[in-house]
């Protein structure tokens, strides 16, 4: 799936953030961030609401600015390569009344940022064949083949993820950015979700950045970890990151790290990972 | 239109003979343009959620062409000026950038367009009564005319109506990202902000453009009936708009015809068929619902899901 450049030997650092501060409004967001991710990995943004998650992906992005420190995405400034980059920002639902498919919303992340249209059908030749046929190429890789002609705004919340997250995928990217894919969905569509993630990490190579505020559903999966919290960030393998001691000193209040029988770590008492926490 | 009678009336006969009149001639010119417009734009306009806007920009053009005519200048300088400086006093409000789908639209700006649109009013009822000559005019610019259509007019509205459509096939795909999920279409490199300003001046042009033909309050007939009943009937893009604007012409050609043949206004006619269309569609779009939900419904994400423990 992701294509080496042609002129890489060795792969490079797919991102690497180098002492990363961001400012909003004259307050410190975070400070002092570095993380490099390779190709192929998988790594959590993890933290309670309100401490800069989805700034640091729009950070990534160059959607904002930093203000101390130094950001490389795909070896240039961040924004350069963002064709490359598969985003899938926070958000709650579709409007149950949006009336377009599925598979359109995929589409868009084909060609929907160039000018003009697209000849429709046979009209569109080559191009447009090539197009059709990596939209079902990616909505059967992210199982959503039973409903993608349906109107988007009719579909459950997992549905639409998936959806979504094919639309991510659908330009090979080398990174997928991807913010809070798991709220708003139940138990059940969380474990799928996550599993389809680390499916996409492990065998097409995409590095993956997600914020989540609760660990455990990609806990098992994960290669490194950032915690960001307020007045601070701890970075490192999950391992080393998730113990009882640092969580409860980065959440302030008693964390508990548990293994259960088949060695999974499970996070108790984090503070965010609860409904009533968010509005 | 038609080639065959039903019940003893002469349809061919009756079309030729209101295609003798020429500004009868000129009103379905007219009424052609301005109706593929408005069922383009109007397309988008329902899929960004922006009606409320478009009604303001139409209603914006009444005092206007009022203004215009109390200052002996030319209705349609007024229309065309009034509609643009409102697309782009809407552009700039704070929240016009961040639309987005499913995400509440707008809050505050609607409430500041309500008021801008309530004060236009008002300022066209003063210019109105300004200009004391006028006020058999009110209702032409209020609800529309079918025989005031001039050669002159018909031209403007052609090169006008070429240049909206023109500029909406070149936004194409980034309108449709950006009206669907601007947070991934900015990320993508698509310039949100400006793509929707451009349409809002698009819009803009629509919308004085039909002013001059349906009148400022049933502009709205035109730009966001047939488009809504159009989007319950396909969720396809190109399908949905195409529909839109053959349903918008179809109206548009029986509404004057009609109109020709009784003593009621155009606009009534032209709205009544629109908005017997979208019911229509609205009735179609619930059977078909209905029946989607005998099959067994796909278990639906919960809100906001319990963690395990």
């Amino acid at each position: 799936m992701s294509e080496q450049l042609p002129d890489a030997g060795p792969p490079a650092e797919v991102l690497e953030l180098a002492g990363v501060t961001v400012r909003a409004g004259g307050r410190v967001i975070f400070s002092d961030v570095s993380l490099r991710v390779r190709p192929g990995e998988f790594v959590a943004v993890l933290g309670p609401n309100g401490v800069g998650k989805s700034t640091l992906l729009k950070a990534v992005l160059g959607l904002l600015p930093i203000a101390d420190g130094r950001i490389r995405v795909l070896g240039a400034e961040p924004g350069r390569h963002n064709s490359r980059i598969g985003y899938l920002p926070q958000r709650r639902a579709f409007d149950p009344a949006t009336r377009i498919r599925g598979v359109d919303v995929v589409r868009m992340g084909w060609d929907g940022d160039r000018w003009g249209v697209a000849l429709p059908g046979r009209l569109g030749g080559r191009a447009g064949r090539q197009a059709r046929d990596r939209v079902h190429e990616v909505i059967a890789l992210v199982g959503a083949e039973g409903y993608a002609t349906r109107p988007i705004g009719q579909l459950s919340g997992g549905e639409q993820q998936r959806l979504l997250i094919a639309q991510a995928l659908i330009r090979r990217p080398d990174l997928l950015v991807l913010d809070e894919p798991l709220d708003s969905l139940d138990v059940t569509n969380q474990a799928a979700v996550s599993a389809l993630v680390q499916t996409v990490c492990r065998s097409h190579g995409v590095a993956v950045l997600l914020v989540a505020h609760d660990v455990n559903p990609i806990l098992p999966y994960l290669d490194q970890v950032i915690y960001l919290a307020h007045g601070g960030a701890v970075m490192g393998p999950p391992e080393q990151v998730i113990t009882s001691d640092t969580l409860s000193m980065l959440y302030g209040t008693a964390v508990d790290v548990l293994r259960d029988r088949t060695g999974r770590l499970v996070v108790v008492g984090q503070p965010d990972s609860h409904a009533e926490h968010r509005s | 239109m038609s080639g065959f009678s039903i019940g003893g009336l002469d349809l061919v006969g009756d079309v030729e003979h209101l295609l003798s009149y020429h500004f009868m001639l000129n009103a379905l010119r007219a009424g052609t343009i301005v109706a593929v417009l408005a069922g383009a734009i109007g397309y988008f306009m329902v899929l960004r959620r922006q009606s409320f806007a478009g009604h303001t920009l139409a209603v914006i053009g009444f005092p206007g062409a009022a203004g215009a005519t109390w200052l002996g200048l030319s209705a349609s300088l007024g229309y065309y000026g009034f509609c643009l400086a409102g697309a782009l006093a809407i552009a700039a409000l704070p929240a016009a950038g961040r639309l987005t789908a499913g995400l509440g639209g707008y809050g505050d700006e609607s409430a500041v367009i309500g008021t801008v649109q309530a004060f236009a009013l008002a300022c066209g009822f003063l210019f109105v009564s300004l200009y004391k000559g006028f006020l058999s005019g009110l209702t032409g610019l209020l609800f529309g005319s079918i025989t005031g259509v001039s050669d002159g007019q018909v031209l403007a509205l052609l090169v006008a109506g070429a240049g909206c459509l023109l500029a909406l096939l070149a936004l194409g795909r980034p309108l449709l990202f950006s009206s669907i999920d601007s947070d991934v279409a900015r990320a993508r490199g698509v310039p949100v902000r400006l793509v929707g300003t451009a349409f809002l001046l698009v819009l803009a042009v629509a919308a004085a453009g039909a002013s001059q033909i349906t009148g400022s309050l049933l502009v709205f007939a035109l730009l966001v009936t047939p488009a809504a009943t159009a989007s319950r009937l396909t969720a396809r893009p190109l399908p949905g708009l195409l529909l839109s604007v053959l349903i918008a012409v179809a109206v548009t050609w029986l509404g004057e015809g009609i109109a020709f043949y009784s003593p009621y206004p155009i606009g009534f006619w032209v709205t009544t068929l629109a908005f017997s269309s979208f019911l229509l569609a609205t009735g179609y779009r619930h059977g078909i619902d209905r029946l989607g939900r005998r099959r067994p419904a796909t278990p639906r994400g919960e809100r906001r899901g319990e963690v395990a423990a």
